[in-house]
Order: C-alpha cells, then sequence, then structure tokens
C-alpha cells in the first residue's frame, strides 16, 4: 500500500472522528471545510493524483473518492441530527398561554327554542314516513271550521275568540285547516305534519294571541285508533324519553270521532306523581300524567268535504292530531313564561345555541 | 257544571272514593276540572244537639246560655246570639276543634264571663243560604225523632261534602244534569241508575191560549198550570242541594225550576199567570228594533231574527234567553204557569251573541236541547210543585209543538267497530254499553241496530258515533300501540323547506340568532319606517284586534327586527344580529297573498370582539351584504345587487341600499338602515335585509352535477384599474369577465382605493385575475393576449390600468 493510500485513511478516520465530536451546526461547518473544503488536504491529494507514478494513480484516486464520499455522508447525517436537536430546542422554548380565548368562529347564532322544538318534532315523523305540508294563515272560514265539522255555532267562531278580517275571512285558530287543503290536493295515502302560527283572540299569562301548532293527518285504508296510540307513543318517547308511556281519555272535537286527549307519562317523577323527596311532583300537578296533545279519528263528515278528491268514508280512515309547540318546548326546557319566546332576548337564545338533543 | 257527590250518589251510587270516581269518569270522556268541597273540609265535631235549656245571659240583653245535650255524659254550655233558640229545639251543633266552612277554627270562648263550648248554627254558617235570621231548627225539616244527641250531623244534613266539577263537552248537554251524569256513572260501573220520579196526575183540565208562529225556531212549547201555590222558602234539603251546585236559593217556585234544570239540564221558566195580560200567550218574532226590559233591568232593543214570548199586551221575555219583568213570580203569586219549552240552538246562540246576553238558560239552549225534554221535565217539576208549594196541578200538559222527529236506529257491525278501533269488542259487550246509555238495541244477525236516546240524537248519528260510545265507556285507554301499515309513506322535506332549514342553520353559524316576532303590527308602528311619513302599500286589517298595536298583519319584517334590537340594547347587549323566518301579509281581504320572509338585522359589531381583534368595528352594508353572498352561495340561487328603485323603502338609505334580485325578479333589499328610523327604535344604526324565500326557492337550481375540473394550476394576475368614481365595481368587472378570453375563470375586486395618487374623482380597483385551461398550463404569451384586450374593453368605459 503506497503511502498516500495511508494517508488518505488517516484523514478519513480524523475526519469521521472530528464529525463525531462537533456540537453545533457552526462547527460542523468547520469540521467540513477542513476536511472537503477547496484547501483541504484531502482535495490537494485529489488534485495531485496526475502527478503520481501510472501504478499509484488507480487506487489512490479510488480511496480519495471514497474517504470523499463516506465524509459527505458522513457530514450530512450528523447535520440533520443538529438540525433536529437545534429545532427541538427551539420548540421546547415557545411557550404560548393557552388559557387565552380562541379567536371567535364567526357563529354565536342559535336557532330559536321554538324552531328547535319544531325541527325535532318534524324529525320524529319524518322518520316515520311523514311529509311537511304549509298552508296560509290568513283563511276562509270554510277551511278553519266549516269543512272541519264545526257546528254554526260553535264557540271558536265568535268574534270575541277569533280575529276575523270579516265575515268569511279569519286568521286561522289551529293548523287544522291544512288538513282539508291537504286533501283537497292529493289523494289518499296521505301521512303529513303541518306546522305553523295560529291565532286566537286571547292573551294572559297562559294564553298569547299568536302561538305555534303542529298538526298530523294519516289516511289510508285500515288506519286505526291503535294506529293513533302506538304512532303518538313513538313520537312521546323520542321527544320524551323511552320509558315514556301514553294515555287515552275520552274528548270531543268536532273534526274527529272518537276523539281523544293524549297523555305522556310524567317525566320528572317517572309518572309516580311525586319527587324522590316524597313532595308532590308540580310538573303533572301530583298527576303522573301530563297532557299533550289532542287528536282522533278523522270524522267521517271531515271526508265527505273531500269525497271528490278521493275520500270516501267508507273506504278510507285515518287518524289527525295537533300540539301546541310552545307547550312541548316549556316540557322539554322549561321556559316558564310564554312572553319570553316572543321577547327575543339574545340571553335566552343564547342558552339554546346548543339546545340539547 | 257542579255536582255535588251525596246528589249524584242518590241516582247512582258508584260505590268508589270522590277521586276514583273522578279518575275513571275522566278516563271515559267527562273531564273532571277539579274536586271541590262545598261547606266544612273535615265533618268531625258537627253533631245533632239537643238544646235542654235556655237562660237569658246575665250580662248581654241579646245573648242566651243554652244548655245543650251533645251526646257527652253532661250537657254542655252553648252561649248562642240566634233569637230563636229555644229549649227542646234539635240544633246543629259545631264543637271546639272543628272548623267551620269558611275556615274558622271553633275554640272554646268566653262571652262576657260565660264560658261557650262550640256553637249552635245557622243557615249562613253551613253555607246552606244566605239567611242568619236565627238557628236552624233541624225537627222542622227531617223526622229526628230516631236521631240521637250527640249523632253525627251529616246523618240529617252535610255539613260538608265533595262537588265534582266538570268541563262538559258541548255535544253532551245531558250531562249539565246531576241525572245525565249519574247515567254515565251507571255506564262506567254497572251500578243501577234511579229513574226520575214524576209527578201526579192533573186534578183538571184548565187550557190556555198559547201561540208559536214559527216551529223551526220553537219546536215545542209546553207549559202546566198550577193554582193555589204558596210561595215561600224551599226547605233545607233543596236549599242544601242548589248552594252545593253553586245555585243561589230564592223561593220555592224559583228554587224548584232551579234543581229540576240542574237534575234534567232543561231550563224552565215559572209565570206568575195571574200577571199575564189577556190570558194568552204568543212566541213571535220580535219586530225590528222591538224594544224589552229583561229581568236584569236592562232595556234591549232586539230584532228580526229574535224571537219574543209576548201576552196580549207585548213582549214578557226574550225566548229561550231572559225573561221580562212583568210576569215575574212574586211572594204574592198563587197561580203559575210553568213553561218548558225547546228552542233552536242556534238561533238562541246568535240572539245571546247579538244581545250580548248570555244566561244559564241560553248556555243551555245554544247547545241543542231535544224538542222531547220538555214532556218529561214537565212531569219531575210538577212533582215538585204540588209538594213543596201546596199547589194543585190542574191542567195536563199544554203542548204546542210542530212535527218533532224521532230518533232513528243506526246499524252498528261489529267489524267495522274492530276496523276503526283496531282492537275487537264483541258485539254484545258493545250492546250492553249502548243500553247502559238508555240505546234501545235490536240485534240484526251479527250487527245490532241502535236508537240514541231523543237527548242524544243531535250528538249520535252516525255509526262512528256510536262507536265512539262504545270505546269511550269501554276504555280507549285499553286499546293496544300499533304502528300503520303504510309501505308507501316515505317522509321528506320539500326543496323549500330544505332551503329554509339549511338557511337557518347557516345563519346561526354566521352568528345571527333566530327571532320570532308578532305576525300583527300597527299603523303607527309601521309609520316608524317611514321618516316624516306613511310607510307605503296596502294592508290586512284585523276587524277585531285585541289592541290597537295588533291591528295590522305585518307587511314585512323589519319592525319588529328593530324592536328586537331595541329591547336587547336596553338591557346590555353590545350588539344585535339576529334574523327572523315568517310569514308577511300583502294584497288585500278578497286576495290576500303571503309569503315566507328571511329577514336579517346587523347593529354593532359584525362578529363578536376577541383579544386579537378587540375593535371589529360597526356592521355595514358590506357586512350584510357578505351574508347574502353567503346565502347565495349556500342556495345555489344567484343574487343580483342593484341599485334601489322607486321609494317603496323610505326606512333604508338611497346610496347605501339595493335590490337584490333573483329568477329575474325583485326578490327583497339590502341597505343600512335611515338614521332617523335607527332613532325613533333607541338604536345608532343598523343594516338590514329581507329576502322573499318563496320567490328564491322558486330559482333553486337542479341538483348540481359533476363538472371535471382541470388539474393543471391556474395562473393568477393582479391588476388596478383606475375608472371614474361613479362606475360601479360589477360594471368594471361585467367588462373584464366579457373580454378576459375563455380561460379567464374568476375576476375579484379585493382593494379599492381612493386619494391623491389616483386624482380627484376617481378610485382604483385591485382585481385578482384567475386563467385556467383545462388541458395544459398556460403560457405568459396566452394570458398577456387576454390581459390586452381586457386593457381596450376597460378604456371603453373610461377606466386605465394603473402601474
Ligand atoms: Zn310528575
Amino acid at each position: 500500500m503506497s503511502e498516500t493510500v495511508e494517508k488518505i485513511q488517516s484523514i478519513e478516520s480524523a475526519g469521521a472522528s472530528a464529525i463525531g465530536s462537533v456540537a453545533s451546526l457552526a462547527e460542523l461547518e468547520d469540521v467540513r471545510i477542513h476536511f472537503l473544503g477547496r484547501k483541504a488536504e484531502l482535495n490537494d491529494i485529489l488534485k495531485s493524483i496526475a502527478t503520481l507514478p501510472p501504478e499509484e494513480k488507480g487506487p489512490v484516486g479510488k480511496a480519495g473518492n471514497q474517504a470523499r464520499g463516506k465524509l459527505e455522508a458522513l457530514l450530512a447525517a450528523r447535520q440533520e441530527e443538529l438540525e433536529t436537536a437545534a429545532l427541538t430546542q427551539l420548540l421546547e422554548q415557545d411557550r404560548i398561554d393557552i388559557t387565552l380565548p380562541g379567536s371567535p368562529v364567526a357563529g354565536g347564532g342559535a336557532l330559536h327554542p321554538i324552531t328547535r322544538v319544531r325541527r325535532e318534532i318534524e324529525d320524529v315523523f319524518i322518520g316515520m314516513g311523514y311529509k311537511v305540508a304549509e298552508g296560509p294563515e290568513v283563511e276562509k272560514v270554510h277551511y278553519n271550521f266549516d269543512a272541519l265539522n264545526h257546528s254554526p255555532n260553535h264557540p271558536a267562531r265568535e268574534w270575541t275568540d277569533t280575529f276575523y278580517f270579516e265575515d268569511d275571512v279569519l286568521l286561522r285558530t289551529h293548523t287544522s285547516p291544512v288538513q282539508i287543503r291537504v286533501m283537497e290536493e292529493q289523494p289518499p295515502p296521505v301521512f303529513v305534519i303541518v306546522p305553523g302560527k295560529v291565532y286566537r283572540r286571547d292573551s294572559d299569562a297562559t294564553h298569547t294571541p299568536m302561538f305555534h301548532q303542529i298538526e298530523g293527518l294519516a289516511v289510508d285504508e285500515g288506519i286505526t285508533l291503535s294506529d293513533l296510540r302506538g304512532t303518538l307513543l313513538e313520537f312521546s318517547r323520542a321527544i320524551f324519553g323511552e320509558d315514556r308511556e301514553v294515555r287515552l281519555r275520552p274528548h270531543f272535537f268536532p273534526f274527529t270521532e272518537p276523539s281523544v286527549e293524549i297523555d305522556v307519562s310524567c317525566f320528572k317523577c317517572s309518572g309516580k306523581g311525586h319527587l324522590k323527596d316524597g313532595s308532590r311532583c308540580n310538573l303533572c300537578k301530583g298527576t303522573g300524567w301530563i297532557e299533550i296533545l289532542g287528536a282522533g279519528m278523522v270524522d267521517p263528515n271531515v271526508f265527505s268535504y273531500v269525497r271528490d278528491s278521493g275520500y270516501d268514508p267508507e273506504k278510507v280512515q285515518g287518524f289527525a292530531f295537533g300540539m301546541g309547540v310552545e307547550r312541548i318546548a316549556f316540557l322539554k326546557h322549561g321556559i316558564p313564561d310564554l312572553r319570553l319566546f316572543y321577547e327575543n332576548d339574545l340571553r335566552l337564545l343564547a342558552q339554546f345555541e346548543a339546545g340539547g338533543y | 257544571m257542579r255536582v255535588p257527590l251525596n246528589w249524584l250518589n242518590e241516582y247512582c251510587d258508584s260505590g268508589l272514593g270522590v277521586h276514583e270516581l273522578a279518575e275513571r269518569l275522566a278516563m271515559t270522556g267527562t273531564e273532571v276540572e277539579r274536586i271541590g268541597r262545598h261547606g266544612a273540609a273535615e265533618t268531625d265535631g258537627f253533631v245533632v244537639g239537643k238544646v235542654l235549656t235556655r237562660e237569658k245571659h246575665p250580662d248581654a240583653d241579646k245573648l242566651s246560655v243554652c244548655s245543650v245535650d251533645v251526646g257527652a255524659d253532661e250537657p254542655v254550655t252553648i252561649v248562642c246570639g240566634a233569637p230563636n233558640v229555644d229549649a227542646g229545639q234539635t240544633v246543629a251543633v259545631v264543637q271546639p276543634g272543628a272548623v267551620m266552612p269558611d275556615g274558622t277554627k271553633i275554640k272554646k270562648a268566653k262571652l262576657r264571663g260565660v264560658e261557650s263550648n262550640g256553637m249552635i248554627l245557622s243557615e249562613r254558617e253551613l253555607e246552606i243560604s244566605e239567611d242568619h235570621d236565627g238557628i236552624i231548627q233541624l225537627e222542622q225539616h227531617f223526622d229526628v225523632g230516631g236521631v240521637a244527641a250527640g249523632a253525627p250531623l251529616a246523618e240529617v244534613l252535610a255539613p260538608g261534602q265533595d262537588v265534582l266539577e266538570l268541563e262538559i263537552t258541548p255535544n253532551r248537554p245531558d250531562c249539565l244534569g246531576v241525572h245525565g251524569v249519574a247515567r254515565e256513572v251507571h255506564a262506567i260501573t254497572g251500578n243501577p241508575l234511579a229513574e226520575l220520579e214524576l209527578g201526579p196526575a192533573p186534578e183538571g183540565d184548565e187550557t190556555f191560549d198559547i201561540t208559536v208562529e214559527d216551529h223551526t225556531l220553537c219546536p215545542r212549547f209546553t207549559a202546566r198550570i198550577f193554582r193555589d201555590v204558596k210561595v215561600g222558602p224551599s226547605p233545607l234539603w233543596l236549599k242544601e242541594r242548589l248552594s252545593a251546585a253553586g245555585q243561589r236559593p230564592i223561593n220555592n217556585v224559583v228554587d224548584i225550576t232551579n234543581y229540576v234544570m240542574l237534575l234534567t239540564s232543561q231550563p224552565m221558566h215559572a209565570f206568575d199567570m195571574d200577571k199575564i195580560r189577556g190570558n194568552k200567550l204568543v212566541i213571535r218574532h220580535a219586530a225590528h228594533e222591538e224594544k224589552i226590559t229583561t229581568l236584569d233591568d236592562v232595556e234591549r232593543t232586539l230584532d228580526g231574527q229574535m224571537l219574543v214570548v209576548c201576552d196580549a199586551e207585548g213582549p214578557t221575555g226574550i225566548a229561550g234567553v231572559m225573561g221580562g219583568q212583568i210576569s215575574e213570580v212574586s211572594s204574592e203569586t198563587t197561580n203559575v204557569l210553568l213553561e218548558i219549552a225547546a228552542w233552536n240552538g242556534p238561533n238562541i246562540h246568535r240572539t245571546s251573541q247579538k244581545l250580548a246576553l248570555r244566561s244559564e238558560a241560553s248556555g243551555r239552549f245554544e247547545k241543542g236541547l231535544s224538542p222531547i225534554l220538555p214532556l218529561e221535565v214537565q212531569e219531575i217539576a210538577s212533582k215538585l210543585m204540588v209538594e213543596l208549594t201546596g199547589a194543585t196541578l190542574v191542567s195536563s200538559t199544554i203542548d204546542v209543538a210542530g212535527e218533532i222527529s224521532q230518533p232513528q236506529p243506526i246499524e252498528l257491525r261489529e267489524a267495522r267497530v274492530e276496523g276503526l278501533l283496531g282492537t275487537r269488542i264483541p258485539i254484545a259487550r258493545c250492546a250492553e254499553i249502548l243500553e247502559h246509555l238508555d240505546f234501545k238495541v235490536e240485534m240484526s244477525g251479527e250487527n245490532l241496530l241502535a236508537t240514541p236516546p231523543h237527548y242524544r240524537s243531535n250528538d249520535v248519528t252516525r255509526e262512528a258515533d256510536l262507536i265512539e260510545e262504545v270505546a269511550r265507556i269501554q276504555g280507549v285507554d285499553t286499546f293496544p300501540a300499533t304502528l300503520p301499515e303504510s309501505p308507501t309513506a316515505i317522509g321528506s322535506f320539500s326543496p323549500a323547506q330544505k332551503l329554509k332549514r339549511g338557511l337557518e342553520d347557516l345563519l346561526a353559524a354566521n352568528g345571527y340568532s333566530e327571532s320570532i316576532t308578532w305576525s300583527f303590527t300597527s299603523e303607527a308602528a309601521l309609520n316608524k319606517l317611514a321618516p316624516g311619513g306613511e310607510l307605503p302599500g296596502v294592508r290586512l286589517r284585523i276587524a277585531n284586534p285585541l289592541s290597537e298595536d295588533q291591528s295590522v298583519m305585518r307587511p314585512l319584517v323589519l319592525g319588529g327586527l328593530l324592536e328586537v334590537a331595541q329591547h336587547n340594547f336596553a338591557r346590555g347587549a353590545d350588539a344585535v344580529r339576529t334574523f327572523e323566518v315568517g310569514t308577511v301579509y300583502n294584497g288585500t281581504i278578497s286576495d290576500p297573498v303571503e309569503h315566507t320572509a328571511l329577514a336579517l338585522l346587523l347593529s354593532g359589531a359584525p362578529h363578536a370582539a376577541s383579544w386579537r381583534d378587540a375593535a371589529p368595528g360597526e356592521g355595514d352594508f358590506f357586512a350584510l351584504k357578505g351574508i347574502i353572498e353567503a346565502i347565495s352561495a349556500n342556495s345555489g340561487v344567484e343574487i343580483g345587487f342593484e341599485p334601489l328603485d322607486g321609494d317603496d323603502h323610505p326606512y333604508l338609505i338611497p346610496g347605501r341600499s339595493a335590490t337584490l334580485v333573483a329568477g329575474g325578479q325583485s326578490v327583497g333589499y339590502l341597505g343600512e338602515i335611515h338614521p332617523l328610523v335607527a332613532k325613533e327604535h333607541d338604536i345608532s344604526g343598523a343594516t338590514a335585509a329581507e329576502l322573499n324565500l318563496d320567490l328564491v326557492a322558486a330559482a333553486l337550481p337542479a341538483p348540481t352535477t359533476f363538472e371535471s375540473f382541470t388539474s393543471f394550476p391556474p395562473s393568477r394576475e393582479d391588476i388596478a384599474v383606475v375608472v371614474p368614481q361613479n362606475v360601479p365595481a360589477a360594471e368594471v368587472i361585467a367588462a373584464v369577465e366579457s373580454s378576459g378570453g375563455k380561460y379567464l375563470q374568476n375576476a375579484n375586486v379585493f382593494d379599492v382605493f381612493e386619494g391623491e395618487q389616483v386624482g380627484e374623482g376617481k378610485k382604483s380597483l385591485a382585481i385578482r385575475l384567475t386563467y385556467a385551461a383545462p388541458d395544459r398550463t398556460l403560457t405568459d404569451k396566452e394570458t398577456e393576449k387576454a390581459r390586452k384586450s381586457i386593457t381596450q374593453k376597460l378604456e371603453e368605459i373610461g377606466g386605465a390600468l394603473r402601474g
């Protein structure tokens, strides 16, 4: 082995050891210049190859290039090591105050609790195969009373109870006229719910002249009162919790026969009528039941108004129900005063940004 | 309807506790509003006493000191102030420790130095009548021979009893009578129902001249004549019963009419027969503007659709509503003509409405009482007239009736019962229920024929009505819970409904809270939206508003949202960002037009402040325009902004407002609120917008179809264009887009600059151009060419490229 090759090998091992021992990127650069720079010994040796005797040229050139390659690789590896360490150190020192508030998204808006509850009810019925129908609020007496089988002297017709524009035009007192409008438009089967504003001439602690109802109508062959019960049981459990039961009490409505009122078992006292501490439950007034809606089997007289649209009372039958959205919102969210629904106080609305599920 | 439990039990004793009875009634269709109480809450301490001795109080003229046997080892001393108390009487005594009906607790007390161990009671103290002139002498009213001193008073006279307060649905006027309610109890429990007791045969065949001119409005008018009537106070049992039912006792004749009404639901009227002028009654239509003074001493003006009951000289009462003063029964009355009639319900209702005169009678007649009922009720009333007033019945029923239709049988198919209810009720059980409810039932093969009692023949006319009767007594709550089998039903929202939900969510996510404001407004509130003038437009005006504030249907939502802002700023809010989706009303009463509006209001900062953006500034036109643009992007409906035209929007600042255009028509407005309008609402300023959502929904695009996009990177270039100040940015963009060639994808204004550098009356718009081709990266040459074309086009509209 020639003297020069030995020299190269010693440079290589000196370089490797120098690279291994540097502690900073600056030192590493010095080492690079010292071993691989233009003026480095290795460079000089490689430049002088031409002057070597012919038999040495090959081995020296090979050794020199190997040494350079190895040192370059070691330098690159060491550089990455040092850079990573430097970054780690930098990040170690980078501390923000994570307790400062986040930059607000544009949000902070909330749906009205009425809308939340309305949507929740809509979704339950959409899931049971219903569509959503709508109708006018300025309504004809025909749709609001006559076609719904209200007797000519039904008290709701009175001007003391209902807002009129003139004798034949009023503000609808319930969402039920949409039953007639829907049946006029489409033959059975019909499965619709009708959310909307309704109006009654009443204003006190427990009444506002405008409020919201959701009507339901299901008409097909063979729909029974038991189907009404099952449907409203599903509804009650979806809205008020899966342990709920419903109770049907006979009642009277002009446009259903038989008519019932539906109570749901109290979710505050689990239908017991009293709380754990033995005190009387004020939500259900100690009865264990809460009235939530009126319902019944569509009266044959109502079908007779839409017979031409395919509603033969001997062939089709169905049920209808109607509930107050404010009442459900009160029961579900405990909003205690009807007026709060229409004040639109942002502090109330903000509470419903997340209304719960 | 107040039903004293003792009275009810006399006709059908349920054998149930009052709470259980109330529950059973409620579950079979008779709503119990509450269980009330008449008289004392507890009957303990109320006993029968025998007065052994009575002496004058040594120190008080008007007081007596009585020794009373109350069943104890020794008689007790009771001081009594009643003038009629005396030895030998059987009296009602309340003992120390008991609580009076008015809540007073009885204690031993010294009265002028003499200890009194309780009280001897008057009628008023027991809430039987107003009578407080003396104590009750039980032996005058009851057979007290077998009643020992100290026996519970309840053995002869209830000091307190439960009263069911019922809410009777309008289809069941028969349940406005205790006997009707008793029949319900009979049907529910199967316990026997006592029949009503009928009167004696008449002792004479006197008659009376009665003419009914219109049998449509007066299907039947009956009368009976009683002579030798002695008007006086009613017996104690009758007074007690009326009081418990909430009716004040007056005299025996009037009390009988009230008692029989409360028992049977049929109102009636007793005439002093000697005061009927000319010995005749005519039931006729009132003359137009005919006048009558009713019993309540008010002169009423009638119309030709109302009926009056007249004697030879004129009206004595408004038929079915209220009697007149002329022939009222008084203490001198000796001959009574008892009228029991049937009237047309809707006409009674109309009359009572029109006159604003409601009475117990009109409230019952308007529900449509049976025209057969008066015949039965005459019999029931006669018994009491004869027994309690000493009268002689000298006529049979004088009956002036039109054609009275009899109830017809209705078929009930067993299969139909199950078909409607979804549960089987055997036909035999259906028959049993209907029979308990007084229907005449006859089997007809598998089915049955049921004839309703006459007093239910308005209410029960069809098979469905029979099924309801069966269902409610059987108990609707016992039916199973099933779901309809309708395989074709698929639930879904319409595109317009989805749009509404999508936009509500979009707005809430962008910091806008939803309001729901009144559909009503007032002219005054609307005129607040028009500084110094009136808001144009036609309004829908409510004929009978609750107040002037709520007399007009809102033609736009804005006023409501301004009030929301006013409310919240007054309560310390620092900004109001709100929206409402609701109906607005236009058009005329004969042709009302409703549409769903989406309204927005921004007052204060457009978004919440934070430590990184401590002062987000005031919201303005552009802040809300951004929201409208987001609505446009979210819905896919292109919404354009055009200068406001006309003066339909006096509430906006004209130069800072726009008409919103979609589908080629105006769909709303966006603009900054006029400072005077803001001031009217106590706010410093606001920006508002309102969109007709129905029109936006009509412009909804078809569902998106995929378009392939280039994978070659776009090239971007920013240019600055100087144009005269009055040239709208939209015009500049239109010029750029029309001249930028087919590879220009997009041109957006990202900065606006005015100042010396660009020259007076000019502005500089910085526009970012985006070019792209589907198949290659564009060369500089290609974009340069497009830019030249743009420059040329801009020059045509007076613009120049800067820099
Ligand atoms: Zn409860």
